[in-house]
């Protein structure tokens, strides 16, 4: 069963990768991190039957928005996390807070937990339904894409425009008066 | 082959640990790392839920969610530079003011 061994080899660089990620305290690392991590979920992707999926990842995020980031560190240049400053007057160290934040983090176990055992055909293999050669074209998915999502797909192009004008606006250096 | 589950249980511990990277990281550029874990792992659970039904909706949706943080992370960073230059820190505590 190589594909088998193949996903969970995948599976277990995509966390591990995801793992570090939060283990870094240098940004930097944080995000060639996040890039294995992504290359491992395209390969996923891929087992999935979505090769164009697993190329838009690769493209635009480990690319395109992986590469925003790293010029963001870069033009900051400040790649160190400050270190934890325990101020005891913070309104969330107060004693009852911890308790709160761990019965939060239990109940989004549960939750994720409750909703993985109530999916009905978890147990069932994936690729048991549907036409491969179809699912894994281009062609079906812009098929699609162009008619049913055509909406959805104008709105995002609005999205666009407003994000980068937003982006433009924020970061553009304040004159002097 | 792989049952559908499996990718259910990649997906959801993804999710978990990028919520934690949202709560334990104190870096603004790390935080938005995290988010784009938690985006990643609903792809993922979106391309098998697809691949399972045998459409193709499930990639389709992913596109949206890519072209999405696409543009929440041009508007993000673009907050960080912000933030910035007005403190010198990417510290999230170090901005508990609206207006200075």
């Amino acid at each position: 069963m190589p594909d088998a061994v193949l996903f969970y080899v995948f599976a277990a660089v995509a966390i591990g990768a995801s793992l570090l990620v939060i283990g870094q305290r240098n940004p930097m690392y944080s995000i060639m991190l996040l890039i294995a991590s992504f290359g491992a979920l395209s390969a996923l992707y891929i087992q999935l039957d979505a090769p164009f999926v697993a190329m838009a990842q690769i493209i635009v995020y480990a690319g395109a928005i992986m590469v925003l980031f790293l010029f963001v560190v870069m033009l900051l240049n400040a790649p160190q996390e400050d270190a934890a400053q325990w101020d005891r007057t913070h309104p969330l160290r107060r004693p009852g807070m911890g308790r709160f934040g761990a019965m939060l983090a239990a109940l989004l176990i549960v939750q994720l937990v409750w909703a993985l055992v109530r999916v009905n055909d978890a147990g069932t293999a994936v690729g048991a339904r549907g036409d491969v050669a179809d699912l894994s074209s281009v062609r079906s998915v812009g098929r699609v894409l162009f008619t049913d999502y055509m909406f959805a797909f104008e709105a995002t192009s609005i999205l666009i425009l407003v994000a980068m004008v937003g982006a433009v606006v924020l970061a553009a250096r304040e004159e002097r008066r | 082959m792989i049952p559908l589950g499996h990718y259910l249980v990649v997906s959801a511990v993804l999710f978990a640990i990028g919520t934690a990277g949202v709560f334990l990281r104190r870096n603004l550029i790390t935080i938005l790392l995290s988010i784009e874990i938690m985006l990643n792992a609903v792809n993922l659970s979106f391309v098998a839920f697809g691949r399972a039904q045998g459409t193709v909706d499930g990639q389709i949706i992913t596109f949206f969610v890519m072209t999405v943080a696409a543009a929440e992370a041009a508007v993000g960073l673009a907050i960080v530079i912000a933030l910035f230059r007005h403190r010198e820190s990417l510290n999230p505590d170090a901005f508990t003011s609206l207006k200075w």
